[in-house]
């Protein structure tokens, strides 16, 4: 770079006057068969981004992202659990050596040092070779950190039923929702269901939430008699009537919440 | 007229070393896949920045109906979610990137680990990456917290407890991060916001910014 006396700049600013060939290196000064980012490359890089961009949006309108119900500090028996790439950091400190009087281990040691080696992995790793044969302990490394993510991620998630949290947990808003405690059937719900699905229908930990469910009267009062998925049979105990009153009992609600 | 312009603002500026950086130089053989088909490993750190584009521009819609406050934040999302012309996608698209950033940040560091890509002279601009890696995880934790349902309360007092756990910084750090050692509540959720909408994606820009610069001057790793 051109420094010193006899330079002019634009003004008094720190721009040279003298303009500088700003061409590019001729192509054939770089090996193999190059070609400009701009605008060649680029383009097919845009094409590759509109086919993950459709990929993306086709994801998102499949599944609509999941919204659970309000927090509620005093949910009984709610199971936590972190986003699916903290699994694995949650699932480690549910092992005895890495819990209780060794949760320091689980909570600093163990990720700290797989992390602070990532960290610093161009360190650790200095010799010359880049290929993964010439650096059998690093690659040795990385594969079984990588392993035991993945082990451990899936160990954590195949204990969960997911479609059960998320019937279970289905979003109401709070106020849209008025129970007829008056009503015939609220008395055979509560004899009968109360204590499962909860004061006002919106479940607990042992049954999902009756309001927003996507049953015909029918099938609520086959399910009331002979029970679904954990629910076992013979949960209402009552007459042809009361069941006919609980069941328009349960559709009246949900007609309010639509 | 655009040369005009072009040379009126270069006169003044000097952009051509900067249009140069950003845009006129080469691309490599060995990075092509029009040329090598197995080249696609080096999509994966443009698609992480083509991704986190899109968590920019989404999480920026979505303050438009977010509520930072216990008592509005779970209304706002719902009513985004249900109401909102569009709002279920945009609200999609962020909370889809969040995982498949993670995923396409896996893909890119496992590329540059197994190539060898971050010895001398780039330990830097690992060292870089693996800090986005990390700010990456934090936007993810404190974001999960925002729409204040229950799988975000309770998941997030189990990681303040987690912090909790830390010896003698771990009361200080949770009650840096939720303002109170033992409750989670209305400041933690602002505080959660303000780390996730101003202080992370802050830090997040600046290393970004320094991780294309330094690709930038360093040129890309040459083929094995």
């Amino acid at each position: 770079m051109h420094k010193g006396k006899g330079m002019k700049f634009v003004g008094d600013s720190r721009v040279s006057a003298e303009r500088k060939s700003t061409i590019p290196k001729d192509y054939s000064e770089y090996p193999g068969r190059t070609e400009a980012f701009w605008p060649n490359f680029l383009l097919k890089e845009w094409l590759v981004g509109s086919v993950f961009l459709v990929g993306f949006l086709s994801l998102t309108l499949a599944h609509p992202s999941p919204l659970e119900g309000v927090a509620d500090p005093t949910t009984p028996g709610y199971i936590p659990l972190p986003d699916w790439y903290f699994l694995f950091l949650y699932q480690l400190l549910k092992y005895k050596f890495a819990s209780q009087a060794y949760v320091l281990l689980g909570v600093i040691v163990i990720p700290g040092l797989a992390f602070g080696a990532l960290l610093l992995a161009p360190f650790l790793d200095n010799g010359p070779g880049r290929r993964p044969h010439q650096r059998p302990i690093a690659v040795g490394m990385m594969i079984l950190g990588l392993a035991s993510v993945i082990w451990l991620t899936y160990e954590s998630a195949a204990a969960v039923d997911w479609e059960q949290r998320a019937e279970a947990n289905k979003p109401i808003p709070a106020s849209s929702v008025e129970i007829d405690k008056e009503d015939p059937g609220y008395a055979v719900f509560e004899s009968n269901c109360l204590a499962c699905h909860g004061e006002d229908l919106s479940g607990g930990a042992a049954g999902p939430s009756l309001i927003g469910t996507e049953y015909s009267a029918e099938e609520i009062a086959d399910i009331a008699k002979n029970g679904i998925g954990s629910m076992p049979a013979d949960q209402f105990k009552g007459t042809e009537e009361e069941l006919q009153q609980l069941v328009d009992f349960i559709m009246s609600v949900n007609e309010q919440a639509k | 007229m655009l040369q005009k312009v072009y040379d009126w603002i270069d006169e003044r500026v000097d952009i051509t070393p900067i249009w140069r950086d950003i845009a006129d130089h080469e691309v490599p053989e060995h990075v092509n896949p029009a040329h090598h088909f197995s080249a696609f490993v080096y999509c994966f750190g443009g698609l992480t920045f083509f991704v986190v584009v899109i968590q920019i521009l989404s999480g920026m819609f979505l303050t438009m109906y977010y509520v930072p406050d216990i008592e509005n934040a779970w209304k706002s999302v719902y009513y985004l979610q249900t109401q909102v012309a569009h709002g279920q996608i945009v609200r999609g698209m962020h909370h889809w990137g969040a995982s498949v950033v993670i995923v396409m940040l896996l893909l890119h560091t496992l590329r540059v680990f197994f190539q060898g890509a971050y010895k001398k002279p780039r330990e830097l601009n690992w060292i870089v990456g693996v800090l986005l890696f990390f700010i990456m995880l934090g936007l993810g934790f404190t974001g999960y917290l925002l729409p204040w349902d229950n799988k975000a309360y309770f998941a997030t007092e189990v990681g303040l407890n987690i912090a909790g756990e830390v010896p003698f910084i771990g009361d200080y750090l949770k009650t840096l991060l939720a303002g109170d050692v033992e409750i989670v509540g209305a400041q933690t959720l602002t505080r959660f916001f303000a780390i996730h909408v101003f202080f992370l994606p802050g830090a997040l820009f600046a290393l970004m910014a320094v991780h294309f610069i330094l690709i930038r001057r360093q040129g890309i790793s040459g083929p094995l």
